[in-house]
């Protein structure tokens, strides 16, 4: 599975590990794995270690994320982000709307 | 035993016995006979009556088995119609010979009904995925054709609304592949009322027409409201406001605006995803980089949105360098990206700038790169202060009548004066009036003049000998822009007085503000230094319009504008 998920009771708080590629061929996998829980989490980390691209359509897919963790009130981390992902994340500086490290 | 369905046969066989046999096994299963004696009867039969499946015997007089099955493959084209050899001949050899002829299967003598049977029924098998597949591909063929289609007839409006701006002004070079569009790039420019120019380059998340509806809208609003005199910031926050109303939240606009102002000899810029520009001098060395220091325009809602530019000089000669992200996005079949340092080495090695988008796209080769369709380059440069680039403003609406007597006082006090620019609202009121229409370019550059001399050293107390350098220059805006953040105290009152008379008219404009004012004299009588950045205000204000004057010690501004009716 190139999208795994890991829901912590204890912490509320879920954790999704992507894999490869991020992009729109990962958009369903990416969805079911927090629209599984039946309420939004506490927070979210997104764990993209196995990560080695990502593009435009992976942030939309954080954006959706977002607003489904409640917009502005949302507490998502990404972490573990290689040189590049870092990268394209600064450009669109996400690190204004996500915690990145 | 009757088949599900009845396939129509052609058996050819010259062997009358043989024939006879075949004929009832095949009837019986349900299936419709034509029978022939030898090939060239067989090739005739399917010409007339295209049965559906051929059973052929390989020896035949006239024209035997081989050639038969030859031209019959021929004549049914990409339809499948299954031959299978009846052959007594058990070399290899010869079986082989059966299938290279374009047969399908074969059978041996002497014939079992039951095997036959079976074989036939998986020979109509084949037949029917083989059918099944040329009906998709057509019908995939012809969504792809309707898709096109669409795809042009979208491209063909969407040029309009693109080339209605003016791209084509003698300082503008840019490069879209000719699709980039359904990647979601996206390319305007225009001029403002005052003779600046505004560009954007944007590139929407997503692909095909989804990316282009979301472009439509966006370039409604960059031209409707740089033709009425907004600055980038309500451009900005309107672009941002409508893309956040009207788009799926995993969608939005990386984007990078600019207001060149040939005047000031300063571009404006505020980027939101879009990868790093190139300030470039004249000799194409690179000056600084364009960053983007936002998201992206329709993620976040208005009160977060972040809507703060960055001016910086540009003198004549000197262009900026912008482009999509598909050239450091290239990747190579090692899976490596393109990245910003090889497009750093063609700039630096550039020596000829018309020789620079060609340049980009050979690295690009060379670096072995699969070719993609959404690469937009874009090269501007900065044009001298007296250019007149900007062509005569069409208005649309019928208005009639002459002017009438009026007057009216704006007032902008503390707070107000963060979020509200009144220029442009002032400006279209005096739009109304026919006479002043010829002068709207000069109208536009007072009133922001004016405005912006009562607001950032009248009531925000910046000293315009700040900006005698480039970085003083950047210093000030920074400056500006803190000050404009915090606590504003103070009011800046605009007043228009327009008076008609028998042969035209004139209109008064006073500005004046709660700031310390300035020593009027000294700052007039300085020489003017074409390269200084400060003091342009006051003697662009005096050149653009008949009379002006400063008063209460420059608290109060007083100019005048005049015209005649024209017969």
């Amino acid at each position: 599975m190139a999208v795994e998920s890991n829901f912590s009771r204890e912490k509320n708080e879920l954790t999704i590990k992507v894999r490869g590629r991020f992009d729109f061929g990962k958009h369903q996998e990416f969805r079911d794995a927090y629209e599984r829980q039946s309420t939004p989490t506490a927070s979210v980390v997104i764990d993209l270690q196995g990560a080695t691209y990502l593009d435009s359509s992976a942030l939309g897919m954080l954006l959706l994320l977002r607003d489904h963790q409640g917009g502005d009130q949302s507490r998502i981390s990404v972490i573990n982000t290689s040189t590049d992902v870092r990268k394209i994340l600064a450009i669109s500086n996400f690190n204004k709307l996500f915690e990145i490290s | 035993m009757p088949a599900k369905e009845a396939l129509s046969v052609l058996i050819a066989e010259d062997g009358a016995v043989d024939r006879l046999l075949l004929a009832q096994i095949v009837r019986k299963q349900g299936h419709r006979v034509f029978t022939v004696e030898n090939g060239e009867q067989a090739v005739k039969l399917f010409v007339e009556q295209r049965p559906q499946l051929v059973l052929m015997d390989a020896l035949m007089p006239v024209m035997d088995g081989f050639e038969a099955a030859r031209q019959i493959k021929a004549l049914a084209g990409e339809t499948l119609v299954p031959i299978i050899f009846l052959t007594s001949l058990n070399e290899e050899e010869a079986l082989v010979r059966c299938l290279e002829a374009g047969g399908d299967d074969f059978m041996a003598k002497p014939y079992s009904a039951i095997i036959l049977g079976a074989r036939i029924r998986a020979m109509d098998r084949l037949r029917r995925l083989q059918a099944t597949v040329l009906e998709q591909r057509d019908q995939i063929t012809r969504h792809h054709n309707h898709l096109l289609n669409e795809q042009r007839v979208a491209k063909a409006v969407f040029d309009k609304v693109t080339h209605s701006g003016c791209l084509n002004a003698p300082n503008i070079r840019y490069l879209q592949s000719p699709y980039a569009l359904f990647n979601g790039d996206l390319l305007l420019a225009a001029f403002t009322p005052s003779g600046n120019m505004h560009v954007l380059l944007g590139d929407f998340t997503g692909h095909g027409l989804p990316a282009a509806v979301g472009a439509m809208p966006l370039a409604e609003v960059f031209y409707g409201m740089t033709a009425k005199g907004y600055g980038l910031v309500e451009i900005l926050r309107e672009m941002n406001a409508k893309l956040k109303r009207i788009l799926p939240v995993d969608m939005f606009c990386c984007a990078l605006l600019l207001n060149l102002s040939f005047q000031r000899q300063t571009v404006e810029v505020w980027s939101g995803g879009m990868p790093d520009g190139y300030r470039l001098s004249a000799e194409g060395e690179m000056l600084s980089c364009l960053s983007s220091c936002h998201l992206p325009l329709g993620i976040l809602c208005a009160e977060h949105f972040d809507d703060s530019t960055e001016t910086l000089p540009l003198q004549e000669g000197e262009r900026l360098f912008l482009l999509s992200d598909g050239v450091a996005d290239t990747c190579n079949e090692q899976d490596q990206l393109f990245g910003v340092d090889r497009l750093g080495e063609v700039l630096t090695g550039n020596r000829d700038v018309e020789r620079l988008f060609d340049e980009v796209h050979q690295a690009l080769a060379r670096f072995g790169g699969r070719p993609r369709d959404d690469i937009s380059l874009l090269d501007i440069r900065m044009l001298e202060p007296q250019c007149q680039l900007a062509p005569a403003v069409v208005y649309s609406d019928g208005l009639h009548g002459a002017p009438l007597e009026w007057s009216l006082r704006f007032e902008l006090r503390d707070q107000s004066l963060k979020s509200l620019n009144p220029v442009p609202y002032l400006l279209q009121l005096l739009q109304e009036i026919h006479g002043l229409r010829a002068v709207t370019g000069a109208l536009h550059s007072v009133l922001s003049e004016l405005y912006s001399n009562a607001l950032e050293h009248g009531v925000l107390g910046l000293d315009s000998r700040l900006k005698c350098d480039a970085q003083g220059f950047a210093q000030y805006y920074h400056e500006r822009n803190r000050r404009l953040s915090g606590k504003v105290e103070g009011c800046v009152s605009i007043a228009l007085r327009v008076e008609p008379h028998a042969a035209g008219g004139r209109l008064m404009i006073e500005v004046r503000d709660s700031g310390a004012g300035f020593d009027v004299e000294r700052v007039l009588s300085s020489p003017v230094k074409e390269q200084a950045f400060s003091g342009r205000g006051l003697n662009l204000v005096r050149r653009l319009s008949r009379d002006a004057r400063w008063l209460d010690g420059g608290r109060r501004a007083c100019v005048e504008f005049a015209w005649e009716v024209q017969a």
